[in-house]
């Protein structure tokens, strides 16, 4: 039986014999291993900065919306159908629980604002100034209105620093009137530009108590309620506490979704795992392609060497050996191509981290390791017909005078 | 030991088209060791496909081929390679050797494929080189050399398993008198150390140095000369 070195050193040597061939086999591999590890970074950077977006929203916030749907697998509801809603009444019912920081009862909708002369369609959120801390919104100018229970609120509302630039311009906006639909309001202050987040754009939006809202909206039911828990720790166990809560007060119907963060998390991690699942299968086909060119090349390669072979199996090397020398060449080959391709890959990453920083461009483990291991196979399973053609090649031939040295 | 060969109702036929060629026609044959024989024939008469018989390169599809004891004929394929290994030595009329390696690797190939390793090759390799005189030339490729050189590489490739069975197939075709003498010589001078050395050749001259000659046509051994006595 041949030495493991020396079929290295022989495998070694007529893999940099032939250049051309080794060349282009490792080309192929590397622009294999390249695709993957290059398209699964910059999926999996995208996947993360998406995440870390989210992750902004707090994971001590809850949230609560109308009607009931299963959230296991798939996207929550984000369009709240409930048979009934939650009124105002239920959402500070929960505040006076123990373990809730705070919450937020949220109406959404739109609505014209009119402001000498100019007017425009915007978002409007009705909301508490509880809202302002869960959300961790800043102010640039004046202040939070405030909203009182029993009572109705004040005519206050805040407005984003973008409406403010449109409606308003570079005059003053504090303090002026608002026609919201047949509403008004005095703009007590102005959002620092803190950009989108969860879907809200709060630059564009106009804020107002909530009571006034859902008299602008005739509503009495809640968009959404926001829940600040004290323990993020403990959100399971205080999703049911306030579930038992609302069934109570909806006389024994479950009629409420509580979203933790955590499970939209995973939701959209989901989907977006999906995608760079789907982005590497792509990547993959490029590996199958590259292990095609080296069954070619292997096959030229056994082509090439029929004397050889021959001369191997007449020097006493079995069917075995000839097909283990081939499969080795191979697999070198690929093993070889898949790290170029790697380390390419890797400073390609490297360079995208360089110029956008914000976007954590990295190939995941499994990512690198999977492509490696697919084009070892791709190469072991590739050369496997060639050598199983040069294993069986009668040595016969290495005998037959044909010119060679 | 007298009997180191023994073929018994040896029949090869391949297909050719819807041809069958009936390259070994009933082939027996006793061969002692140290035997110094020749075969010869026209093109096509089968003496090639006996080579490679006999050189377990080739199976029969009847009879028997007994080498050194043991009927070859149902043997594996792997137990055949190392017998190949280990009991025959190949010489060929286009030298055979691999371009890229080094004459002395060439000649290490056997040693190498049977998994002896480095420095015992080294060693069981340098009187060989010494022997063919190829001292300066070992470290030459094969495209460095000159044809008589050459085939000096492949004859020390193939006793360097010490192998007690040489087979020659055209070993001068491919040289100049003086290189092919040479070479003869060389051949001659194992035999007469006790190896069995077989030889295929069209060169009459060749041939006829052979104590025993063996004349093939259309696949039958058609007469089989001995002249005096066996060395």
């Amino acid at each position: 039986m041949i030495r493991i070195q020396d079929q290295l050193t022989f495998t070694l040597r007529s893999v940099l014999r032939q250049r051309f061939r080794t060349t282009m086999q490792l080309l192929a591999m590397a622009i294999g291993v390249l695709a993957v590890v290059l398209l699964t970074g910059i999926g999996e950077g995208g996947r993360r900065f998406v995440m870390a977006e989210f992750a902004s929203l707090g994971n001590d916030v809850l949230i609560m919306l109308p009607g009931r749907k299963e959230t296991t697998g798939g996207l929550p509801p984000l369009t709240g159908e409930g048979t009934r809603d939650i009124t105002l009444e239920d959402a500070n019912s929960l505040s006076r629980m123990t373990g809730i920081i705070s919450i937020a009862p949220i109406v959404a909708g739109t609505a014209r604002l009119a402001t000498s002369g100019i007017s425009r369609e915007s978002m409007i959120i009705g909301t508490s100034e509880t809202f302002f801390t869960i959300r961790d919104l800043t102010l640039q100018q004046g202040q939070w209105f405030t909203t009182r229970k029993g009572t109705r609120s004040r005519a206050e509302c805040v407005i984003g620093a973008r409406l403010r630039d449109t409606l308003y311009g570079p005059a003053k906006a504090l303090g002026q009137w608002m026609n919201v639909a047949d509403y008004r309001c005095r703009i007590t202050g102005v959002l620092a530009d803190t950009g989108t987040g969860f879907g809200f754009d709060m630059g564009d939006a106009l804020m107002l108590p909530v009571d006034n809202a859902m008299q602008i909206f005739n509503t009495e039911g809640l968009f959404r309620v926001m829940i600040q828990i004290r323990d993020p720790d403990n959100a399971p166990a205080m999703t049911t506490r306030i579930e038992q809560q609302m069934q109570l007060r909806h006389d024994g119907q479950l009629d409420v979704t509580i979203i933790t963060p955590d499970s939209l998390l995973s939701a959209f991690n989901s989907v977006l795992m999906i995608m760079t699942f789907g982005v590497t299968g792509i990547a993959a086909i490029s590996l199958l392609v590259a292990g095609v060119l080296i069954m070619n090349m292997t096959l030229i390669g056994v082509a090439q060497r029929r004397a050889e072979i021959g001369l191997l199996k007449a020097l006493g090397a079995s069917s075995m050996e000839v097909r283990r020398l081939f499969i080795t060449e191979a697999t070198l080959l690929a093993g070889a191509g898949a790290l170029v391709g790697m380390l390419i890959a890797e400073a390609a990453l490297w360079g995208l981290r360089l110029k956008f920083p914000e976007v954590p461009f990295t190939a995941p483990l499994w990512a690198s390791a999977s492509a490696i291991t697919l084009s070892a196979l791709a190469g072991l399973l590739f050369s496997w017909i060639p050598a199983q053609k040069a294993a069986s090649l009668q040595p016969v031939i290495a005998l037959q005078n044909q010119g060679g040295k | 030991m007298t009997e180191s060969i023994r073929v018994r109702g040896v029949h090869r036929r391949f297909h050719l088209g819807d041809q069958i060629v009936h390259a070994l026609n009933d082939i027996h044959l006793d061969i002692a060791q140290g035997e110094y024989l020749s075969v010869m024939g026209p093109s096509g008469s089968g003496k090639s496909t006996l080579l490679n018989m006999l050189g377990l390169l080739d199976v029969p599809d009847e009879g028997e081929y007994w080498l050194a004891g043991r009927d070859t004929v149902p043997m594996t394929e792997e137990a055949r390679a190392s017998y190949r290994r280990d009991h025959i030595g190949f010489v060929f009329q286009s030298y055979h050797l691999i371009p890229r390696l080094s004459a002395r690797e060439n000649m290490e190939l056997p040693m190498m494929l049977a998994g002896i390793a480095p420095a015992e090759r080294r060693k069981r390799l340098a009187p060989v080189i010494e022997r063919l005189g190829l001292d300066k030339r070992v470290d030459h490729k094969p495209e460095q050399l000159s044809g008589g050189q050459r085939q000096r590489v492949a004859i020390g490739r193939a006793i360097i398993m010490q192998a007690p069975l040489l087979l020659a197939d055209e070993p001068t075709g491919n040289l100049d008198t003086h290189s092919g003498a040479d070479v003869v010589g060389l051949l001659e001078e194992l035999n007469a150390q006790g190896t069995t050395l077989i030889v295929v050749t069209h060169d009459q001259s060749l041939g006829n140095r052979a104590a025993r000659r063996l004349r093939m046509v259309d696949g039958s051994i058609v007469s089989d000369e001995r002249s005096g006595e066996s060395a």
